[in-house]
């Protein structure tokens, strides 16, 4: 092993290892790893002021194919995947604005009347709720608003919100992983390899609907007694009003419509030719000229964070990636799975899926895309195969424990701020067995379609 | 000072403070909290306190939790800032009360009436008061101290800035070994008498 391969390896250990700790922000370790990567693997070891140039990818910002593919292409360069930035940050804008118009809250109270306020319905009503919204804003969003309301109904209605609760992160993550702007990891998987909406929904999006379908089932089963309504209180029970959580009238119905141009855009994206970088930015900027007076506010509540973090790490990974060591992980589950495309798929979708439930699926993902086209490349497994693996490994795996998504710690701290405790025993006793379930499902319908 | 008083007592485990604080409370007629600050806020949310209970006053596990904008899946951190957020309620509130532990000198700090108090003790009477009141052997006692003492380092040391058990902390810092509870009692109330009075 050469001198930059050890030290790349060392500087992505540092960062995994300080991620956990969260004793820096995940940000500035991610950002300080980048440097160091560039400074002293790409510089010192290397030589090569090429890396460094093609790892910052910043000429791809004078490229037309970052806003405009006539036909679907891939990010060949390794490095920051500006496309996944653009796009997540325009995401931001939405749903911020989204959110202080009261779409979220006035959505969820919505659904809870047209259920007519009973609890079974309403559990399978937020089910497919926190699934469907999944698809197209960020589970962690989604969650904060439905997890909120879900308590609000509990105290009125008299259950425990808890079973609810986690059935909703559980949908979330199940949700994501059904379309490429769903959770990180397939905005990664979409623009690194150049997949578009339409894949993606055909593919990973009918292993989450019938993983929908036996999740659903399985968490009413679970919880059914769980979820009796307690005794009545004495006197008419007052329901909240929907409309009362429309903050703005105009804001509101501004931002249902930037919400449904973004899916519209998003679903075309393969016809249109627009990419979702394209797409992110032109959604952002129209909910800034929306909010008038109110952008330099929204801006501020842009979660900047998230954007350097994916910064830092995909230099991280590019420098994994420039100096071999990702190759040379390809070629060892190469080894291990012989010429068996079956054998290597379940070792990518399993690998995933387990790392993912302890560790952020985001750099796992970033790292395992240039390893699993190293393998297409060496070993001819078809690419999509193995990414459609590794979205529904690391989307659906991150279900299993509390800190496996981002979903479930902000699922879990919503619940927890109103008394209601949800330890690792009481989230993994459901959600391991349904990630289990569902990984298991999918392992059986890439086996069946693909092969 | 005015005539709102809000007494925090942090204390080495065995020191005795958490008597040294009930007793202060009582002279002041203050209402009095501790662990039973969970049963206040369980009954107001609706919940068991005893299941908030078993994470009161425990440091959070780094490995097993994780922080997402700010939001924490940890029980102990969820359960601390459940505590945190009572005590500013009651502070702004204009309320008077004693505390025990629960990081209140640093999360009360600026608000009108604090006196914040340290009780330590030296190990050999810690020691002694901890067999006698829990029936157990010395390596017994001495394990169970290092044990919560660390806990309880750990645990204000992750929410503070100011550390545990720092006399640059605290308003007071006192060894309950050499004046016993009562004695300290006394002392304390002269002092915070006279606080009050300045």
């Amino acid at each position: 092993m050469e001198m930059a391969q050890i030290l790349a390896v060392v500087i992505f250990a540092v960062m995994f290892l300080l991620i956990v700790t969260e004793k820096i922000e995940r940000h500035w370790v991610s950002l300080g790893c980048g440097l160091l990567m560039l400074v002293v693997v790409f510089g010192f070891c290397m030589h090569s002021p090429a890396a460094v140039w093609n790892t910052l990818g910043l000429q791809s910002f004078a490229s037309v194919d970052l806003w405009y593919q006539a036909s679907e292409g891939a990010e060949t360069a390794s490095g920051i995947n500006w496309s996944t930035i653009l796009f997540i940050a325009g995401m931001m804008l939405m749903v911020e604005g989204m959110g202080r118009a009261g779409f979220f809250r006035w959505l969820c109270l919505q659904l809870a009347r047209l259920v007519k306020y009973k609890t079974i319905p309403l559990f399978l009503a937020f089910m497919v709720m926190s699934s469907v919204l999944s698809m197209f804003i960020d589970s962690i969003t989604v969650i904060l608003f439905l997890a909120a309301a879900t308590v609000e109904l509990s105290r009125i209605l008299r259950f425990n919100p808890v079973p609810m609760i986690i059935a909703e992160i559980f949908c979330a993550n199940l949700g994501g992983a059904a379309t490429m702007c769903g959770d990180p990891p397939n905005i990664i998987i979409g623009t690194s390899l150049g997949y578009s909406f339409a894949d993606f929904v055909a593919n990973t999006g009918l292993i989450v609907a019938v993983g929908l379908v036996l999740v659903i089932v399985y968490f009413f089963l679970c919880f059914r007694k769980e979820l009796q309504s307690g005794p009545a209180q004495g006197g008419a029970i007052s329901y909240p009003n929907p409309k009362d959580a429309i903050e703005n009238k105009r804001d509101f119905a501004i931002s249902s419509a930037i919400f449904a141009v973004a899916v519209v855009l998003l679903v075309t994206h393969a016809q249109t030719g627009l990419t979702v970088a394209a797409i992110g930015v032109f959604i952002g900027l129209v909910t800034l000229v929306a909010a008038g007076k109110d952008a330099l506010a929204l801006l501020k509540k842009v979660d900047y964070k998230t954007l350097l973090f994916f910064i830092g790490l995909f230099i991280v990974v590019g420098g994994l990636e420039q100096t071999g060591i990702l190759e040379i992980i390809a070629n060892f589950i190469a080894d291990i799975s012989g010429d068996n495309a079956m054998l290597m798929v379940a070792i990518v979708l399993w690998v995933s899926a387990i790392a993912s439930a302890f560790v952020d699926n985001i750099p796992f993902a970033a790292t395992m895309i240039p390893v699993i086209r190293s393998l297409s490349a060496a070993q001819g497994v078809d690419l999509a195969v193995l990414a459609w693996a590794l979205s529904i490994g690391t989307d659906i795996g991150g279900s299993a424990t509390p800190i496996g998504a981002s979903a479930n710690v902000v699922g879990i701290s919503v619940a927890a701020k109103e008394g209601h405790l949800i330890g690792w025993g009481k989230y993994c006793k459901y959600a391991a067995p349904a990630t289990v379930l569902v990984v298991l499902l999918a392992m059986v319908m890439i086996y069946v379609r693909y092969f | 000072m005015s005539k709102r008083l809000i007494l925090s007592v942090g204390r080495e485990f065995g020191s005795g403070g958490h008597a040294i604080a009930e007793g202060l409370a009582k002279r002041f007629s203050l209402e009095f909290y501790d662990s039973n600050l969970l049963e206040h806020i369980a009954e107001r949310k609706n919940v068991s306190g005893e299941a908030l209970k078993k994470y009161d006053e425990r440091p959070r596990n780094r490995l097993f939790s994780r922080t997402v904008r700010g939001y924490s899946n940890s029980m102990q951190e969820n359960v601390a800032n459940l505590q945190f957020d009572a005590l500013r309620a009651m502070a702004e509130e204009g309320k008077s009360f004693a505390i025990v532990g629960r990081c209140s000198e640093s999360i009360l700090k600026g608000y009108d009436g604090l006196v914040s108090i340290f009780v330590l003790g030296d190990w050999e009477a810690k020691r002694e008061r901890i067999m006698r009141l829990y029936n157990l052997s010395p390596e017994e006692a001495e394990h169970m101290m290092s044990r919560k003492d660390w806990e309880r380092k750990s645990y204000h040391n992750y929410y503070c800035k100011g550390k545990w058990g720092d006399s640059r902390n605290y308003d007071l810092s006192i060894n309950s070994s050499r004046l016993g509870v009562e004695g300290t009692v006394d002392l304390l109330e002269t002092y915070i008498r006279a606080r009050m009075d300045a």
